[in-house]
């Protein structure tokens, strides 16, 4: 046990001291404020002047079309060819011809710009152009317009789960995603860390260290001293990350006072709503879902969740480490690796995708069943489904299977590295693989 | 006192034998050359020796004791394939290497640094190992084989890569640390680079032992009475008690080989040849490992 912690300690030591990762540890929150703060800063520097020239040949128009704050309205008068001909002289977002129009039929609106309308500018003008003509038509057909609001309805649905003891209030939304965040962890994390473990075998083969290595060392010590070293370099890099990315996230937050960068389909939501004079009931909505979230969070069965995402954080990664860790003996370098990593890589990126596909619509379905318990999908699948609630038995007979699969990959993977560490120059095949494991050594 | 007995020992490859039935002794702080061509199973035997495999039969004793896991603390092994982590300091990594070899932290500093100063290479220990020359390397390599003070040291073709110079001075350490008592195993292939360094030897060809015992003994066991003699005049031997394999004349000057016959003695020869010839040298031929090694390969394999 002694000599496997001195292992450990020198592959800890040796890969938290490389410039590669203090400057990944660093530069990453970095990377990820400026994620937040470029768009907003953009959207800020953007939004001062978008300028609208009108020319309203039907006249149903003048003074409608209000001016906001970061779209405004300017009055052509003249024929067609001649506001173009102004237009162009100016460098004014767009052009928005409205010819003589029939209120029932309204066709032929158009609008001319010299670059590419965005979409946010386009829906902007519809909504406004429709809610003019709607209220127009109310006037013409009779229909008083606020005893119209008053009768509109606005409905959300909770979600809730009648199971076990107390019925849970329930957000899809949080529950698939508190799980698929696990399972990305979990899936960056043992291909990130898999292949160092590879590379790190090869290292030694290539460096031919390992044969002073193993004439005071267990080949098993060596493979799991490293395997457990890198794991802690992994989860320092991650707590790093996440207590750097959260000073980062506070500061940026404080020094910019914004929240978060608006995602584009926010802000078209928001021109939707200012157009239609609905802003009010849309915060309404807004702070309803909020609280609809923040109540599906805390709803979360946090202790069994950070439980889980640790318990097959490890067992997905000693799984799969162990594997990379023979492909890295049987190997003289890395080129040879690709195909024995294939195999490996499969199953990954499968349940990955399952996850996604199958797994998050039927979390309770046969899919979902099979894959979070066979050990080589269940790290990630079982992430997936355990926020939707997983029936104890399923869970442990899950667990049971991970830690039988480490134990079995562990034991091929030490039968093979012992062979490979000390094979150099050949080509290895499957079948000579699978000789190895009952060699006698 | 042997202080590794090797008992019959076989290892088996898929597809060859490496060693067929291996026996022989090495007695306790002498110099073992462990003699053979490539290939032979020299270094299949000392991975047996160092524990990195398993022998499929016999058995090897270190100390009268059964070979176990925690002898390896007591062997140190400098590989053919020499090598370090490139990307670690000297000083760390002759520190891990001897901690993993049971050596506590302060113990292994001052042992490093007690080797550093005979090495004369204090100003490395801050440098990263692929900074160094490949023979800076070797040095830390061999500082790291011998910190542990193991009682036996096994050196894989120990001189390949060595400039004279520094071969010289790891032949001074090593016959230093035989002096201190501990048994050092030699394995090469260049048997003449060991001959004058090695108290005993043991001879494999083709995963078999030829020929072991010490060095002195061997040599005597297959000398053929034969002198040289080198001197002026006109040589002419016509005694049936000496036989002339070779002779060469130069200037006056001869050279000849000459091989006693009928149990005559080195001094049946000289006096026989006192009267005729003016004698400027004379020498016994004595065969060196390599010739033995020749000719016991080529010998007839009895079993």
């Amino acid at each position: 046990m002694h000599k496997i912690w001195l292992i450990v300690q020198r592959e800890y030591l040796t890969r938290v001291r490389k410039k590669s990762f203090i400057i990944m540890t660093f530069l990453t929150p970095l990377l990820l404020a400026a994620f937040m703060v470029i768009p907003a800063w953009l959207a800020t520097v953007s939004d001062s002047a978008d300028v609208v020239m009108v020319l309203d040949e039907s006249g149903k128009f003048a003074n409608k079309l209000e001016n906001k704050k970061d779209l405004q309205f300017m009055t052509l008068h003249g024929d067609l060819e001649n506001a173009k001909e102004v237009y162009r002289q100016t460098d004014n977002t767009a052009l928005l011809y409205i010819p003589p129009l029939d209120i029932e039929n309204p066709e032929g609106i158009k609008v001319y710009s010299k670059k590419n309308t965005s979409l946010q500018t386009k829906i902007r003008l519809e909504n406004m152009l429709e809610k003019e003509i709607e209220n127009q038509r109310f006037v013409a057909s009779g229909i008083d317009r606020a005893l119209l609001d008053k009768m509109k309805a606005e409905v959300s649905v909770t979600t809730v789960k009648l199971s076990g003891k107390e019925e849970e209030d329930n957000n899809a939304f949080v529950t698939s995603g508190a799980g698929i965040i696990g399972a990305v962890i979990i899936y960056f994390f043992i291909f990130l860390y898999g292949v160092q473990i590879m590379r790190g075998v090869i290292e030694e083969k290539t460096n031919r260290i390992v044969e002073v290595m193993i004439s005071s060392v267990k080949p098993f010590q060596l493979m799991m001293g490293k395997i457990i070293g890198i794991a802690g370099v992994g989860l320092t890099q991650f707590l790093l990350w996440v207590i750097l990315s959260s000073i980062v996230v506070t500061g940026v937050q404080a020094a910019f006072g914004i929240d978060a960068a608006p995602t584009p389909i926010e802000q078209i939501e928001a021109g939707r709503a200012e157009a239609t004079g609905e802003e009010v009931v849309q915060e309404q909505n807004d702070t309803a879902m909020l609280a609809d979230v923040s109540n599906a969070i805390a709803n979360l069965n946090f202790p069994l969740l950070i439980g889980c995402f640790l318990f097959y954080f490890l067992g997905g990664y000693l799984l799969y480490g162990s594997l990379f860790g023979a492909i890295g003996a049987a190997v003289d370098n890395e080129t040879d690796t690709q195909q024995f990593m294939f195999p490996i890589t499969i199953p990954l990126i499968i349940s990955f995708i399952m996850s996604y596909t199958v797994v998050l619509k039927n979390p309770d379905g046969p899919v979902a069943f099979w894959m979070s318990v066979i050990p080589f999908t269940s790290p990630i699948v079982m992430m997936v489904r355990v926020p939707f609630g997983v029936p104890a038995s399923e869970l442990l007979l899950s667990m049971a299977l991970l830690v039988a699969g480490f134990i079995f990959t562990t034991w091929i993977a030490s039968r093979i590295y012992r062979v490979g560490i000390l094979m150099y120059g050949k080509k290895i095949n499957y079948k000579e693989l699978s000789k190895w494991l009952f060699y006698r050594v | 006192m042997s202080i590794l007995k090797i008992d019959g020992v076989s290892k088996r490859y898929a597809n060859h034998t490496a060693l067929d039935h291996v026996s022989f002794d090495i007695p306790q702080g002498c110099i073992f050359g462990l003699l053979g061509p490539n290939g032979a199973g020299k270094t299949s035997l000392i991975r047996i020796i160092t524990q990195i495999t398993g022998a499929d039969t016999g058995e090897i004793y270190f100390k009268g004791e059964r070979l176990r896991p925690d002898h390896i603390k007591d062997m140190g092994y400098l590989p053919e394939e020499r090598g370090l982590y490139k990307k670690m300091k000297v000083g760390e990594q002759l520190l891990y290497l001897a901690q993993l070899k049971g050596l506590t932290k302060d113990e292994a500093r001052q042992r490093i640094k007690a080797w550093v100063n005979r090495f004369e290479i204090r100003d490395w220990l801050d440098k990263n190992i692929e900074d160094l020359s490949k023979g800076m390397q070797q040095k830390v390599q061999f500082i790291a084989t011998v910190l542990h003070e193991p009682s036996l040291i096994i050196l894989d073709e120990p001189f390949s890569g060595f400039d004279p110079i520094n071969a010289n001075l790891i032949k001074d350490e090593i016959l230093r640390l035989r002096d201190n008592g501990a048994t050092i195993i030699f394995s090469t292939h260049r048997m003449e680079s060991v001959e004058e360094l090695c108290d005993n030897i043991a001879l494999i060809n083709r995963s078999r032992k030829v020929l072991d015992g010490p060095v002195r003994e061997i040599k005597n066991a297959y000398k053929t009475d034969t002198y040289q003699i080198i001197g002026n005049g006109k040589l002419m031997v016509l005694s049936p008690d000496f036989e002339v394999l070779e002779q060469h004349e130069n200037h006056g000057v001869f050279r000849a080989a000459i091989r006693l016959l009928n149990n005559t003695s080195p001094n049946d020869l000289l006096r026989y040849l006192l009267d005729k010839v003016e004698i400027h040298s004379f020498v016994e031929l004595v065969p060196s490992i390599n010739d033995i090694f020749i000719r016991k390969v080529k010998e007839p394999q009895h079993a």
